[in-house]
């Protein structure tokens, strides 16, 4: 059973396995620096449907099946799926997993949703609810810019601190059966508010969270930025990876020899005009890919993976509400 | 709150953040925007000229040229070329009434997904729409004045 470490954390007696992880990307993300880590990609964004909507379902359809796949299991032997997206009432995850017809959990936690889908998916396998479990996330820009921002053809700037949503999903197969990479802790964001406002500068309304649950985790579990190989956040940009190194380096903790951010990583920022970098569940969600791999390969043994998330409702903002921040920390190790 | 929370005030924060982020290239963008709309106004003009030749009349040709511009923009539009003038351009696109085509096209194409009706009827506007409203309105006001002080 876990054991409540802490305030804000959790640690795993019996740490869980991750069995497998698949992603699922778009063009844009296949042209970037992490191509050859992604299980599949695509050179259409519609993805031979007639909608933003219906592309992204079939990202997350397809990452599903791959994780499945890639661990040697059929559907059946899912016991749940657990997913979340951008889009409103979580469609694309819902239409998504239909056709698998396993149980399922719908989540949002906004860009945060792969580390809140990561966190429960460790909870039920460590409490018996079953053999396997699949976590999911999923974000496409069209979609995304539709929702929240303005029409596709409309022809405007974007601002330098503008992140660019990533098109595309990720999965990891969470199970009891012994592999090499694990979860071995969990420390559970809270929602952090610190008066931004503007829409277009996600990674400065989620900077607070990440150095919250950094500061939390580091005081739960008694460690400090050196004891890991690498802090991988989700989306923060280079805005939101300047702000967090700051916040931090107030309370007298160093991260920029080991911080790398998703979110930077995925895309070239310069190539590819991307301005402050990748953002969207399946930002953090895709890099995973590559993290796991690293994992497996030894390059990394003890990691921390931060999905950060902006909880943005265009609603609330028009009505002048501020733009919190969540962030979820899944500490993952490689057993010895 | 503890003592190892962000214990930053709101204000603070927001000039952090300011200090953070990089700003717009404001001289490149003015450039752009002065050398691109110089660039479509001097096609309306020429546009002008040339009706003006076959003697027209002048109520006729800036119609004529109105039209034409804005028909030219809805279609580059539709073929997804307009997003990336806007790009390069910004307020250069944006501003001359080819903007205003775009910006009633593109949700137009965005959202004709959900339907003739609740979809593209319902959303046509819904970038042109505070243009459209106040603007009508602020003519009404201008014309009361007029009415009066001339």
């Amino acid at each position: 059973m876990a054991e409540k470490t802490g305030l804000y954390s959790v640690k795993f007696k019996n740490p869980v396995n991750i069995k497998a992880v698949s992603s699922v990307v778009g063009t844009k993300e296949a042209e970037g620096p992490l191509r050859d880590f992604f299980d599949i990609y695509v050179n259409d964004n519609l993805y031979g449907e007639k909608t933003w909507e219906k592309a992204e379902a079939k990202f997350v359809k397809k990452a599903v099946g791959e994780v499945v796949k890639k661990a040697a299991l059929t559907p059946k032997n899912i016991d749940y799926i657990l997913a979340g997206d951008l889009q409103n009432q979580s469609a694309a995850s819902c239409y998504g997993v239909k056709d698998f017809s396993r149980p399922f959990f719908g989540l949002y936690g906004a860009c945060s949703t792969f580390g809140e889908s990561l966190a429960l998916g460790s909870a039920l396998i460590d409490g018996g609810w079953g053999e396997n479990t699949v976590c999911g996330a999923s974000s496409h820009f069209c979609a995304a810019e539709k929702q929240f921002r303005f029409p596709l053809e409309l022809g405007n700037q974007r601002p330098q601190t503008s992140t660019w949503t990533v098109t595309g999903a990720g999965a990891a197969l969470l199970s009891k059966e012994e592999s090499p990479v694990v979860i071995t802790g969990i420390t559970t964001g809270r929602i952090v508010d610190l008066g931004i406002t503007d829409a277009n500068n996600m990674g400065a309304a989620m900077a607070p969270a990440a150095a919250d649950v950094l500061l939390n985790h580091f005081k739960d579990f008694g460690s400090k930025p050196s004891d890991y190989d690498k802090i991988f956040t989700g989306d923060l940009g280079t805005v939101g990876q300047e702000l967090l190194i700051n916040l931090l380096n107030e309370k007298g903790y160093d991260l920029s020899p080991n911080h790398s951010d998703c979110g930077i990583l995925i895309y070239d920022g310069k190539k590819q005009d991307t301005h402050s970098g990748g953002s969207g569940c399946a930002c953090s969600a895709a890099v995973f890919s590559m993290i796991f791999k690293k994992l497996l390969d030894g390059e990394y043994k003890k990691i921390l993976f931060i999905p950060t998330g902006a909880l943005m409702s265009p609603t609330t903002v028009m009505q002048g509400e501020n733009i919190m921040g969540i962030c979820h920390l899944i500490k993952i190790e490689r057993r010895a | 709150m503890g003592k190892r929370d962000i214990n930053k005030s709101n204000d603070e924060y927001a000039g952090l953040v300011k200090e953070t982020s990089p700003n717009s290239p404001v001289v490149k963008n003015c450039f752009r925007a002065f050398v691109s709309g110089g660039i479509i106004c001097c096609i309306g003009q020429f546009l002008l000229n040339v009706f003006s030749s076959f003697g027209m009349t002048a109520e006729s040709r800036n119609t004529l040229v109105s039209v034409i511009l804005i028909g030219a923009a809805s279609l580059l539009t539709g073929l997804g070329w307009y997003s990336k003038i806007g790009k390069l351009c910004g307020a250069g696109s944006i501003v001359p009434i080819t903007g205003f085509s775009n910006s009633v096209t593109a949700p137009a194409v965005e959202f004709k997904k959900e339907g003739f009706v609740l979809g593209l009827g319902a959303k046509i506007f819904i970038v042109a729409g505070p243009v459209i409203l106040y603007g009508t309105l602020t003519s009404i006001l201008v014309g009361i004045i007029y009415y009066f002080v001339r």
